[in-house]
């Protein structure tokens, strides 16, 4: 199996850093997710049923469904119409747009979120115009999407251009060559070998959106049943000491987030072998 | 074929007859049901809770059955206030200070300034004033407020600036010191020196009320922790092992949290008649007892004879008499750069 061996830790210097290193992930990272599953089962396995199964769980567990299911399909499109256009053309301002791209990852997601009211705000840019019309954007689900995709937008496209970048456009151009067109060459060249780093993506993503808490708040308005996500749940039962409530929506984050863990090591497992499949026969 | 032709008949019949029920909302024929948005603060979500669904059981039974529903929002009293201004559409807003309700009326006039005048009791339905809750058998001796600021206490309480319930608590330190003098000062200077003294010995300011409770309780920080009666005996019932006690000071600030309709959005939907009909409510005594069983100080004096016990007698001082307006209070302490800023960065340059 291993084609290389590795040397077990020699020496004084080697053992402390490896051991700094365990108790770093042991207090950063296992540590709070045992506290969670322990406070939420505190009172047993029925009053955590209980807690994940009551009307403002669900309405919210629906809410970020719903925004997962608006959010992720829209970026797995758009991330990679943005990385081909990106890593296939040649046009002025190209630096600026892909620098533009990671401008969610720099801004503070609270920053974010208060960009949308400024926006779509009663006080905002469009506001008054769309508010007259009747139209909500802000306290409302489409401002909860809103901010959702501009937090989630660098994710597909950042995972892409690298991807894209270092394939070439060699076999595209043999392709176009032959008289493939345009679409027959993005679903039946180009996609074939980027799928899995689309997918990698779309998982990230997904993840990011789900438990997207600083944008969200910001323009949720947190009415009760309506405009709550899951990680604001979290918050509003924490607030009305409703604790052990609190921690088990939280577990349904965390099993989302381990179930995120899992699929990503099976992807980069198969994005792996493929990469030695088409390397060996290349 | 007749045969076939009875079911198929039968069968639009039905289909027709579920589509017209949908249509009409799926009630019987009664009229269309009405639906208010109340944008609270977070000290009355168990309080709402219980007072919604006997407002619409009242509605109901005065307007034929009409159904009414009561959509919530809590947060923190300012950042609410700021949420309606930038368009949340609130019919009835209750919050934690009148300060926050004239913003509405200041910021986007979506109510008359006059406001407060529309309802009895400068609009607040009930009252409620700031107590100390101290930890088991209260260690460290404190009665009153000049025990605050003596040798190593350490005080929880939020951030005056973003919390309702921690200006009321600021104001209420503040004007005890004013009224009894403080380290061998008198008036605004002693009040000065006192929450300097006070907020020196505070470790973090959590923004609002819910999160200062929760860092005294949950994460055992501070000696006594400053809040509203409310949350106090609520923290109280919430953890019941932990065994805090609540310290009632000899004077305190009589907190007013006001209720309103808002003109702008009531005239939008066309609820303004529910509107009122809900604010109104919650002076009736069914209201009044729920009140005063979730701790808030109920205004109707029968309810509050029944309640006595719950209600430890105190002196309480008004805003106005020792402050004056709303106004002057936030000029001179919670204005950016006023009293409470100046303070907190003289702290950090220490």
């Amino acid at each position: 199996m291993a084609h290389r061996t590795r040397e077990r830790p020699r020496g004084p210097v080697a053992w402390a850093v490896l051991g700094v290193s365990v108790v770093t992930v042991a207090a950063l990272l296992l540590l709070p997710l045992v506290v969670v599953f322990v406070e939420a089962f505190r009172e047993g396995p029925a009053r955590w049923v209980s807690a994940v199964s009551s009307p403002d769980t669900v309405s919210a567990l629906k809410l970020t469904g719903l925004v997962l299911a608006l959010v992720v399909p829209f970026h797995l499109v758009f991330g990679v119409a943005a990385a081909w256009l990106l890593t296939r053309y040649d046009f002025p301002g190209k630096g600026i747009v892909l620098t533009l791209v990671d401008l969610p990852f720099a801004v503070s997601p609270v920053v974010s979120g208060l960009l949308f009211v400024l926006l779509f705000g009663a006080r905002g840019f469009f506001g008054p115009w769309l508010i007259d019309h009747g139209i909500r954007i802000v306290y409302a689900v489409p401002g909860i999407v809103l901010a959702t995709l501009f937090v989630t937008l660098p994710f597909v496209t950042r995972e892409l251009v690298p991807l894209l970048d270092a394939q070439g456009r060699e076999e595209e151009e043999a392709a176009a060559s032959l008289g493939a067109g345009a679409m027959h060459i993005l679903f039946r060249v180009t996609l074939p070998r980027i799928k899995w780093g689309v997918l990698y993506g779309g998982v990230l993503c997904a993840a990011r959106a789900a438990g997207e808490f600083g944008a969200v708040s910001v323009v949720s308005g947190q009415l009760r049943g309506e405009t709550v996500t899951l990680p604001l749940h979290v918050e509003v039962r924490y607030d009305e000491y409703a604790f052990v409530d609190a921690f088990a929506v939280a577990t349904l984050l965390a099993f989302s987030g381990l179930a995120t863990l899992g699929f990503k090591a099976w992807l980069e497992e198969r994005a792996r072998r493929a990469m030695r499949t088409t390397g060996e026969s290349g | 074929m007749t045969l076939r032709g009875t079911r198929l008949g039968a069968i639009v019949g039905t289909l027709l007859a579920v589509v017209a029920t949908a249509c009409s909302g799926g009630g019987p024929s009664g009229p269309p049901p009405v639906e208010l948005l109340h944008v609270s603060y977070d000290a009355t979500r168990e309080l709402f809770e219980e007072v919604n669904p006997r407002f619409a059981a009242q509605w109901a039974r005065d307007h034929g059955g009409q159904s009414v529903q009561v959509r919530m929002s809590h947060g923190g009293s300012g950042r609410q206030a700021r949420s309606v201004v930038d368009g949340l559409e609130a019919d009835v807003v209750s919050l934690g200070l009148a300060f926050d309700v004239d913003a509405l009326a200041r910021q986007r006039q979506l109510l008359p300034a006059s406001w407060a005048e529309r309802l009895p009791n400068a609009s607040a339905p009930w009252t409620s004033t700031i107590v100390f809750v101290v930890r088991r058998g209260n260690p460290k001796g404190l009665r009153d407020w000049p025990d605050l600021v003596r040798g190593d206490v350490q005080v929880i309480t939020a951030n005056p600036k973003t919390s309702g319930g921690a200006r009321w608590a600021y104001l209420a330190a503040y004007g005890f010191a004013t009224r009894h003098g403080h380290a061998g000062r008198r008036g605004d200077e002693a009040g000065t020196e006192f929450v300097r003294a006070l907020f020196q010995r505070v470790p973090v300011l959590d923004s609002g009320a819910r999160g200062s409770s929760t860092t005294f309780t949950r994460n055992r920080l501070g000696d006594v922790l400053l809040t509203w009666e409310n949350e106090a005996r609520l923290l109280l019932a919430a953890n019941p092992d932990d065994g805090l006690e609540i310290v009632m000071p000899s004077e305190s600030i009589l907190a007013e949290p006001p209720v309103s309709v808002v003109d702008h959005s009531v005239e939008r939907h066309q609820t303004r008649q529910a509107a009122e009909a809900y604010a109104r409510f919650l002076w009736t005594p069914e209201v009044q007892e729920i009140a005063a069983r979730r701790f808030f100080r109920p205004r109707d004096p029968e309810v509050l004879a029944r309640h006595a016990a719950d209600f430890p007698v105190l002196t309480l001082f008004t805003l106005a008499e020792t402050f004056g307006s709303w106004d002057d209070v936030h000029r001179t302490h919670f204005a950016d750069g006023a009293l409470f800023d100046r303070l907190q960065r003289q702290r950090e340059a220490e």
